[in-house]
């Protein structure tokens, strides 16, 4: 078994388990996993950014910018840093599929502790790509993550204009119009996903979307706070 | 408008002949693409094949299952293969195709006379140098030259390439390391001024044009066929060419058939010397710096406590009174430690004893360097001007790179990472200039390896092929 990360033999304790399950790489090696940094502590009860009050000044300026946030709460998984931002690149834009497999247990497990028992009737919703994103990549990252998740998934957004997030401003990004439409109204409460929440524009474009149709709550779960 | 760019073979034929491309690095729109398919100029292969047993990635020749992974792919709505090896060169799937061309051959044009350059060379260059043009002239399969640490390999190639260009052949100069592509360019621009050139290298914007001479680095090749009549190979040895084999398969496939490949070398490994051995590979040998003067014999200090001195953040403990006592304290200073995580914690403690015993007059002086500093091209610029004095360095710096007037010391020559090799190349870094042709080379070691032993011994051995 090799790292997916750096190829490296993982273990020499070869088990029954690598004899039955041929070819079977999803994980990184310990040393490669260490890189990983899981947020931790004390955390924004609105955006999961660490922090020591209940919540952030960013979430505080959304709240007095919009009377009412269409977000009930997002919840991510990891820490910002340089490692998972080249996790992220090779991922995401080089289109390196597989190594998205490693994050699998990680977003089942925050499921888990987040969502399971008190929301029933969940839909898993991830953010879309444009068209011409799709084609470069080959593969849509949110809904990827979106399949790690033990409830059923329906592409119910579509993306209008296609430009790039990373691509601009902080201001841009917030004063953007809505880049997504609907592709069917939802009467059940909804968890969007996503890889990342930086500004929580997208997510909340997204949101605004599903309330305005009816939707009664709606939820995120990102990877990465970033 | 398409039609006249469909006449004009020629210029199409220099983009794309020699190419072996993803639809995506084809620099022209679809309907173009199609043009050139449906008029048999453009031919297309699968990207990756399988038989029963193997899977080949056509683009690398990866046949190695553990980089072969499986993509739920929105293009064609089915899951297959992708390569995760050449995956940086953009990703190569199974349901895409690698294009090539397969019109006229492109034309490069024949110079009258290419080299603008004026040095002169030595005897012992020019011996080589005339060996490199007769197996060009020949069109030899391949040759290997074998020169030392400092014997002027670039030089040796100028009479060689300047007779492919004359004949309007396609030269490739390529080599492992991204540093090397970035310090050729412009000594090779100067040497050929009237030459188009491009310089290929990860991150680099040189892609668009193409050139009839190209440097770049081995990894480059893999986007090209049957391109180079000339294909040199600079520091075979290195890492990664020697230790990845879809470097080599490139380099094949890159050169024509018809086409030579020079193999240069100061250090070659086990199988390039039994190959010369059993005289399956020519090679010619040149075993005298281009000044004239031996190359520097490293010394070995055993030091006891070396291990306890390193974990502690501290030089090697007969590293300071050496310091002290160089012949000549107004060279700069190489030093080099095993790994990335010595270069960061040596820095401060080092710092501190030149500022200490006033070598150093202030800490700008003195910097670190390792592969994924981004500043690594500034650092090696300052050292190379002279703004610094002493930088600490993993074994990066060990080849390509001149210094004029240098010392090196070694920080645990024991280790793994320092083969013979690299012992051998980074004790070439010393004396390469013939205002000062002398440079001490001292390995800090806790006890002798094979590997010291044997690259004193070559040293030793290259001084004496070489009448001292």
């Amino acid at each position: 078994m090799n790292c997916l990360w750096c190829m490296e033999d993982r273990n020499n304790n070869l088990g029954w388990s690598d004899f039955f399950i041929l070819n079977k790489q999803n994980g990184f090696c310990e040393s490669c996993l260490s890189g990983l940094q899981q947020l931790s502590g004390k955390r924004c009860s609105l955006c999961s950014r660490m922090t020591e009050f209940e919540q952030c000044s960013d979430c505080e300026w959304w709240r007095n910018q919009f009377k009412s946030d269409p977000l009930e709460y997002n919840y991510s998984v990891f820490q910002y840093n340089s490692f998972i931002q080249e996790i992220i690149a090779k991922w995401k834009y080089r289109g390196d599929y597989v190594l998205g497999e490693v994050f699998r247990p990680y977003v089942y497990a925050a499921f888990i502790e987040k969502f399971t028992t008190q929301k029933k009737n969940l839909i898993a919703v991830p953010i879309p790509l444009s068209e011409e994103r799709i084609t470069e990549r080959g593969f849509n990252q949110a809904e990827m993550l979106a399949g790690f998740l033990p409830i059923r998934q329906e592409l119910l957004l579509q993306r209008v204009d296609g430009e790039k997030q990373s691509k601009k401003s902080r201001k841009d990004r917030i004063t953007t119009k809505n880049p997504f439409s609907l592709e069917k109204m939802v009467k059940n409460p909804v968890l969007l996903v996503d890889d990342i929440y930086t500004t929580g524009t997208t997510l909340r474009h997204a949101a605004r979307l599903l309330i305005e149709s009816g939707c009664p709550e709606v939820y995120a779960l990102t990877l990465i706070r970033g | 408008m398409q039609q006249n760019i469909m006449e004009n073979f020629s210029e199409l034929a220099t983009v794309l002949d020699g190419k072996l491309l993803r639809i995506e690095e084809i620099p022209f729109k679809s309907t173009m693409i199609e043009l050139l398919l449906s008029k048999k100029l453009l031919d297309t292969k699968p990207a990756i094949t399988k038989t029963l047993l193997t899977t080949t990635c056509k683009r690398c020749g990866n046949k190695d299952n553990r980089y072969f992974a499986e993509i739920p792919c929105k293009k064609c709505s089915r899951t297959h293969l992708y390569c995760r090896k050449c995956i940086e060169m953009g990703r190569v799937m199974e349901c895409e195709s690698l294009y090539y061309w397969i019109g006229p051959p492109a034309i490069w044009p024949t110079h009258q006379n290419p080299s603008s350059w004026e040095g002169t060379l030595t005897t012992a260059q020019e011996k080589a140098a005339n060996r490199i043009k007769t197996a060009i002239i020949n069109q030899e399969k391949e040759i290997l030259v074998w020169a030392v640490c400092g014997a002027g390999k670039t030089e040796m190639l100028f009479p060689g390439i300047s007779k492919a260009l004359e004949r309007g052949m396609r030269v490739c100069l390529a080599t492992p390391r991204a540093d090397v592509v970035r310090e050729l360019k412009p000594r090779l621009l100067q040497a050929f001024e009237g030459v188009s050139i491009q310089a290929l290298y990860g991150g680099n914007e040189d892609k668009g044009k193409d050139a009839q001479f190209v440097i770049a680095t081995t990894h480059q090749l893999l986007r090209y066929q049957s391109a180079f009549d000339v294909m040199i190979v600079d520091e075979v040895d290195a890492f990664p060419f020697h230790a990845d084999p879809s470097l080599p398969f490139a380099q094949k496939r890159a050169a024509k058939q018809n086409g030579t490949t020079i193999y240069l070398t100061a250090t070659p490994r086990q199988n390039l010397k039994k190959a010369i051995n059993r005289k399956k590979l020519p090679h010619v040998f040149v075993p005298v710096r281009y000044h004239g003067h031996p190359l520097p014999i490293p010394t070995l200090k055993m030091c006891y406590s070396l291990q306890k001195d390193l974990a502690a953040s501290r030089a090697p403990s007969r590293f300071l009174p050496w310091l002290l006592k160089r012949t000549n304290p107004e060279r700069q200073l190489l030093i080099f430690v095993p790994t990335i995580d010595l270069v960061n914690r040596l820095k401060t403690p080092l710092l501190d004893l030149f500022i200490a015993h006033r070598l150093i007059n202030n800490e700008t002086e003195l910097d670190a360097v390792h592969a994924s500093d981004e500043k690594r091209e500034e650092k090696v610029m300052a050292f190379r001007q002279k703004k610094l004095k002493v930088i600490l360095t993993t074994t990066i710096l060990e080849r390509g790179v001149t210094f004029p007037s240098v010392d090196v010391a070694i920080f645990h020559a024991g280790h793994d990472v320092f083969d013979e090799a690299a012992l051998v190349q980074i004790a070439g870094r010393a004396g390469r200039n013939a205002n000062d042709p002398n440079g001490e080379v001292v390995f800090f070691h806790d006890g002798k390896t094979e590997a010291m032993l044997e690259a004193i011994y070559q040293i030793k051995q290259m001084n004496k092929r070489g009448g001292f």
